[in-house]
């Protein structure tokens, strides 16, 4: 082994030593919360001084399958509005992603920030104006003004990460697959799709996870008929009952975090263009 | 029809009327008129920026002119969308659809075209094995070399069996003896397919070599068409003569057929009459120790060793002449030399009309 090998070992070890104590006080800050939580959620009785929950019990898990308790049918509501978000949001922000990122016209910036707007303005006061039309077509209570609504502050998640996505994306594949006699909705389909596949993933699954823990929206909008997750949990912390909360609080940390690790999985090795938001 | 059972297409005749396009207040191509016979290999040959690639973008219908026609056999083809013209590009960049393997590819075309996806393997199979790429089907695009990316391009176009082919800078990106290598395959596929083929180069050694025809286009303009030889022998523009490496311009003009100097060298021309300058190849100067009618006296300033000649600098009364000689040639600096402008190599243009 050569000294500049040595070196750069040694160097690269060095390295290694800092990361992986970072990397678990990075892990240990996200995780260690979410350990009381689960205690709570299924302990009977934990009273202060005691260290560890006094009684144990399957209360947590009965309240959430329980019909009277509409967990289970609040949690069908959070998945069927999340990948309806998602997918909408995606497929919204993928026109307007392009635009930001492929095209150079007068007023970028400005389009830029106006999308972005509903994601600095707070939401309440945005909605409180919008809620109006909601009631006026009908849309107040129902699961699709919700959908509506909840596109307001993904949506501009969705054409920025897909700007980023556009901007990295080499066009020239498109022209290559028209050359190759695809139509317009053919290059799209079989071409500029799986070329920004990766993005794609990723807008989805960001546009799921903020519709998953929207609350002031669903409440808004949906006046307390269509029951989220969220809601039932806001609903469970008022009523004071822990393991109630704590039960319901599991069941919406869970799956996005089951959710981000298949991600990690599915985006591993994947080429064609990267998603880099350096560019925007 | 064509004999190679290969082919279901007839190569097209390709024409291009005042074709003119614009790029804001810049002219990209101005008035280019152009005949491409059915089964020829031209090479468009330019520097770049010259509108040579924006030229080939209009054929394969990815821009549309501003002025002009494009037609193939006869038939218009500006109002036919670039997905349905009987026409194959090329791309400097392989190109090749990253989350596709080498087969899917090159059936790629096929398959926007509906194909059935058995009479797809069967002729990518043929066609892979057509740019020796044969076995090599199932790889991934990642994991091929610049050469064999470029050939995966190149059958992915020639299985559409097109009526015109567009090859854009195809093989600037490879190195040169791969370059070669390329070139000789895609004389070897036009042989097979005699499909009309238009090559995009800036390299005149690379034009001469794969061309039967080059066309020349300096600013947007056609500044000269011909065969490769015509270019070296008697270059149809003065640019021309320029561009493919004329050194030596000898200024003067042309009165009555007769081109002559104020220092006494004349030569016969059919050029007319007005301000002209006479080009002469410098590998076409003969250099001699003694004086001869018509030579031009001179000084050897500077020598230069080649590899295969010898480069020579020369103060004459004409200005700054430079003869390629054998490189064996005994040379002295300062020595006085005697050059002799040959009839046949020598080229008279008019200056005052371009």
């Amino acid at each position: 082994m050569t000294t500049v090998d040595a070196e750069r070992q040694s160097r690269g070890l060095r390295r290694l030593s800092l990361r992986q104590p970072l990397l678990a006080l990075i892990i240990a800050a996200l995780l260690l919360p979410l350990v009381p939580l689960l205690a709570w959620a299924v302990s009977e009785r934990w009273r202060y001084p005691a260290l560890f929950p006094q009684k144990l019990s399957t209360r947590g898990l009965r309240i959430i399958t329980d019909p009277r308790s509409q967990v289970l049918p609040g949690l069908l509501t959070s998945v069927v509005i999340g990948i309806s978000v998602a997918v909408a949001a995606t497929l919204i922000g993928l026109p307007a992603g392009r635009a930001i990122g492929v095209y150079r016209f007068r007023g970028r910036r400005l389009v830029q920030f106006l999308l972005l707007s509903p994601v600095i303005v707070p939401g309440l006061a945005v909605t409180l104006g919008i809620q109006v039309f909601f009631i006026r077509y009908g849309l107040a209570g129902t699961t699709l003004g919700v959908v509506l609504v909840q596109l307001l502050p993904t949506v501009p998640y969705a054409a920025t990460v897909l700007g980023a996505a556009f901007a990295n994306l080499d066009l020239d594949y498109e022209r290559q697959a028209r050359a190759l006699g695809a139509g317009p909705m053919r290059t799209l389909l079989f071409v500029t799709i799986p070329l920004l596949r990766p993005a794609l993933i990723l807008t989805g699954l960001f546009c799921f996870l903020i519709s998953w823990s929207e609350y002031i929206l669903t409440l808004l909008v949906g006046t307390g008929q269509v029951q989220t997750l969220p809601l039932l949990l806001f609903a469970a912390i008022g009523s004071s009952d822990t393991t109630a909360a704590a039960a319901l609080g599991v069941l919406v940390v869970l799956p996005p975090l089951i959710l981000v690790a298949l991600s990690g999985r599915l985006l591993r090795g994947q080429s064609g263009a990267t998603i880099g938001l350096g560019r925007l | 029809m064509n004999a190679n059972p290969l082919i279901d297409s007839v190569a097209a005749s390709v024409g291009l009327t005042d074709i003119t396009k614009r790029f804001g207040d810049t002219s990209a191509v101005t008035a280019l008129s152009l005949q491409l016979a059915a089964g020829s290999f031209t090479a468009l040959l330019g520097p770049s920026g010259c509108g040579k690639s924006t030229t080939l973008a209009m054929l394969a219908g990815l821009l549309s002119p501003d002025e002009g026609d494009i037609t193939l056999d006869g038939t218009s083809m500006l109002r036919i969308a670039v997905e349905k013209r009987p026409v194959s590009l090329v791309f400097q960049k392989p190109l090749l659809f990253p989350h596709l393997d080498v087969a899917q590819n090159v059936g790629f075309g096929l398959r926007m075209r509906g194909f059935a996806a058995r009479d797809i393997t069967v002729k990518v199979q043929s066609m892979l094995e057509r740019v020796q790429l044969g076995g090599l089907g199932a790889r991934r695009v990642g994991e091929l070399s610049g050469g064999q990316e470029q050939r995966v391009a190149l059958a992915r176009a020639l299985i559409l069996a097109p009526r015109l082919l567009l090859l854009d800078e195809p093989f600037s990106q490879l190195d040169a003896e791969l370059r070669a290598e390329m070139r000789a395959l895609v004389r070897t596929l036009h042989n097979e397919t005699q499909t009309t083929t238009l090559f995009v180069t800036h390299d005149q050694i690379e034009a001469v070599e794969v061309a039967d025809q080059i066309v020349l286009m300096l600013d947007g303009r056609l500044a000269g068409k011909g065969s490769p030889e015509l270019f070296y022998q008697s270059p149809p523009t003065l640019q021309a003569a320029r561009f493919f490496g004329v050194t030596n311009e000898i200024c003067g003009s042309v009165c009555s057929g007769i081109f002559s100097t104020p220092f006494g060298f004349a030569r016969p021309t059919a050029a007319a009459d007005g301000d002209a300058v006479l080009v002469v190849r410098p590998e076409a100067l003969r250099l001699s120790d003694c004086a001869a009618p018509d030579s031009l006296p001179g000084k050897i300033v500077a020598a230069r060793f080649a590899g295969t000649y010898l480069a020579l600098e020369m103060t004459t009364v004409a200005g700054l002449l430079v003869a390629h000689v054998a490189a064996d040639t005994p040379a002295q600096i300062g020595g006085s030399v005697h050059v002799r402008v040959p009839v046949d190599a020598s080229t008279v243009f008019r200056t005052d009309s371009a």
